[in-house]
């Protein structure tokens, strides 16, 4: 599903300037449930946004789906996201003067999909997530737990070939992180795809394989016993 | 998708509507400011044009390119005359005058006693009397100014001057001063220096009609040089040239004409005096224009300081809604898309504050109107604003609207969409 290949990325800080990646190598095959550990620093959220199309590489090759990801503008970007990925955040970045429902249908809306369609793929997602009767709340009126549910199924709305989790339980308590992990579990037992991204050894070892990186290179890759989030919930 | 579909789709609108919305109180004061670009714009040009017409009404009774003109002493020598002489207006110059200079359309010679000079006549009517001024004159004289004559009446004739009929045209106070009330003047006989007169006529005396009060009496002008043996001797030659004609070229040439038919020197300023009211109307017709024109600036000039504002208040809409556009384009929005967003919001503000700063603008020139429509003195009729300047100026908003948006909006492409993601 993914395929990187020496991937390097630095980043002029004034006269100086800081290499990130230094050379990155990593293949992430279709239904694999990915953690993406390390220290702050360690470049963990720069190799995502580079598999996000948020960010691009100097140099390496990156492969999604059998689509070379290169020379990139924003446009190209911004279609090949909407097609290829859904994106979760630590800060759920729901746009706060809509509701749930409209929330998630927004990608769909960038996919040029019909009004009737987006509403009832939202809800259908929504319900998903187990939040169809809060369609018409607006973020304001969530909590935390159900934010990120609502980012989840914004992201899965548009049936993304791999979902990618910035510190999804970064900003939530730790039960509302195994429920959210319980969802992400979910989600993968149907055969996505996702990259997650996290500090949390807990949340990683509810995972299937675990990436260390330092420093800007990857020092650990190994599988794990997949820990069931919702055995803790 | 072309801009075209976006422009009607239904979606497109929801998106501006709902980024409005969030913003009430922003959106509030962007469009107050536009509102009220328009609404001076519009009231401004509209007063201007209402004072426009107001200049027109006060000349209504008078031909707006009358002229009148008469004898003084002359100040040069001239063709062995020595200064300080008299030229004498004949009646055989009004036909010389017009002859020579094809401008005039009606000329009037006039004479006059108990305005410029002499002693008002005693008027008499059985046991009532009164002085008033008292004017020889010529029919073509009610076609230079307005002549209201009442019910049953009528002005001087030709035949009245052909045959020097001792008729007379009398003012609404000689009227009620002379003859008892609810009594019919027209067809009496009233005594003008001990001659008996038929009146004719009332007027009604009309304001801007020259130098005229409400007690002056019309007498033919034959009648009227019979009576004070003038022989063919002229006061005053009133005129009119046609409408378009320069008033002041008209005017050159009748003192030109004048000084040669008197053996006046061409030099000589004083030997004839003038006066324009054609070239008094053009005046304050310039005033009006330059009062439109500066309301046209000035009109302008505040709708681009509003719609500088709303370019202004997006820029920092688009500041705040960073992390927003930022995720939207994580969704998938493409630039143009974010683009075609901030602009049609732009547009579509401006276009909102135009609109209603237009029907504020026209309920406050009804208003005024409507203040105004029976003051006869102040110079302000039917404020309208040409249908021309009001699509030139929602032109102006649209386009300097999506000028002004394409800032915002290009700054808001400008930002990358993983740093409008980290910002907090």
């Amino acid at each position: 599903m993914i395929s990187i290949k020496n991937l390097h990325k630095s980043y002029q800080m004034g006269s100086s300037s800081l290499h990130v990646l230094k050379g990155i190598d990593f293949e992430v095959e279709e239904g694999e449930l990915v953690a993406i550990m390390g220290s702050s620093g360690s470049g963990k959220s720069t190799l995502l946004n580079i598999l996000g199309m948020l960010d691009t590489a100097d140099e390496g090759d990156y492969i999604l789906d059998g689509v070379e990801i290169k020379d990139l503008d924003e446009t190209k970007a911004a279609k090949y996201r909407n097609k290829f990925l859904g994106f979760v955040f630590q800060s759920f970045n729901l746009i706060n003067y809509k509701n749930a429902a409209e929330n998630v249908s927004l990608p769909l809306y960038y996919q040029g999909v019909s009004r009737k369609e987006r509403q009832q793929v939202a809800l259908e997602y929504l319900d998903r997530v187990g939040l169809k009767e809060w369609a018409t709340h607006l973020p304001s009126e969530l909590s935390g737990g159900q934010k990120q549910r609502v980012a989840i199924a914004r992201a899965m709305a548009s049936q993304p070939k791999v979902l990618l989790a910035d510190e999804p339980t970064g900003a939530l308590d730790t039960k509302t992180s195994y429920e959210v992990m319980d969802l992400i579990q979910q989600i993968n037992d149907e055969g996505n795809t996702i990259l997650v991204v996290t500090h949390e050894p807990d949340i990683a070892q509810m995972c299937k394989r675990i990436v260390m990186l330092k420093d800007g290179v990857i020092v650990e890759d190994k599988k794990v016993k997949q820990v069931k989030a919702a055995a803790h919930v | 998708m072309t801009s075209l579909k976006i422009l009607f789709d239904r979606d497109t609108w929801q998106e501006i509507f709902g980024s409005i919305r969030k913003n009430k109180i922003r959106t509030i004061i962007t469009v107050i400011g536009v509102l009220w670009g328009i609404f001076i714009y519009i009231t401004l040009s509209g007063s201007a044009k209402g004072l426009d017409n107001g200049f027109e009404r006060a000349f209504r009774n008078i031909a707006k390119n009358s002229m009148g003109f008469w004898a003084q002493r002359t100040s040069v020598p001239y063709a062995g005359f020595k200064i300080g002489r008299y030229p004498e207006l004949r009646l055989a110059d009004a036909q010389l005058l017009k002859d020579r200079i094809g401008g005039i359309e009606f000329i009037a010679p006039r004479n006059s006693r108990g305005v410029f000079g002499g002693t008002p006549p005693l008027v008499v009517n059985n046991n009532k009397s009164g002085n008033y001024p008292l004017y020889g004159d010529y029919p073509s004289y009610a076609k230079i100014t307005t002549k209201k004559i009442y019910d049953g009446g009528r002005f001087i004739n030709d035949q009245d001057v052909k045959y020097q009929r001792k008729v007379c045209v009398i003012g609404e106070r000689a009227e009620k001063e002379l003859f008892e009330k609810g009594e019919n003047p027209v067809g009496q006989y009233i005594k003008i220096n001990d001659i008996y007169f038929q009146v004719i006529g009332v007027h009604k005396y009309i304001q801007g009609g020259g130098f005229e009060s409400e007690g002056d009496i019309f007498i033919p002008f034959s009648t009227y040089n019979k009576m004070y043996n003038r022989g063919d001797r002229v006061d005053f030659f009133f005129l009119a040239a046609y409408d378009e004609q320069d008033p002041v070229a008209i005017e050159e040439e009748v003192l030109f004409n004048l000084k040669r038919i008197h053996k006046v020197s061409p030099k000589d300023e004083r030997a004839f005096g003038s006066f324009n009211i054609g070239e008094i109307f053009q005046r304050i017709i310039g005033f009006a224009r330059g009062m439109t024109f500066l309301s046209l600036v000035v009109g302008v000039a505040t709708i681009i300081a509003g719609v500088i504002g709303i370019g202004n208040i997006l820029l920092i809409s688009v500041k705040e809604r960073t992390k927003e556009l930022g995720v939207r384009r994580a969704l998938g929005a493409t630039p143009s898309e974010i683009r075609s967003q901030i602009l049609l919001e732009s547009v579509f503000l401006t276009i909102v504050a135009g609109i209603c700063g237009i029907i504020l603008a026209a309920f406050v020139l009804a208003g005024i109107n409507a203040a105004t429509v029976n003051l006869e003195d102040f110079p302000y009729t039917n404020p309208t604003v040409p249908l021309s300047y009001i699509f030139g100026a929602l032109f102006i908003m649209v386009s300097l609207g999506t000028l002004i948006g394409l800032i915002p909006a290009q700054r808001a492409v400008s930002i990358k969409p993983i740093d409008a993601l980290r910002e907090e």
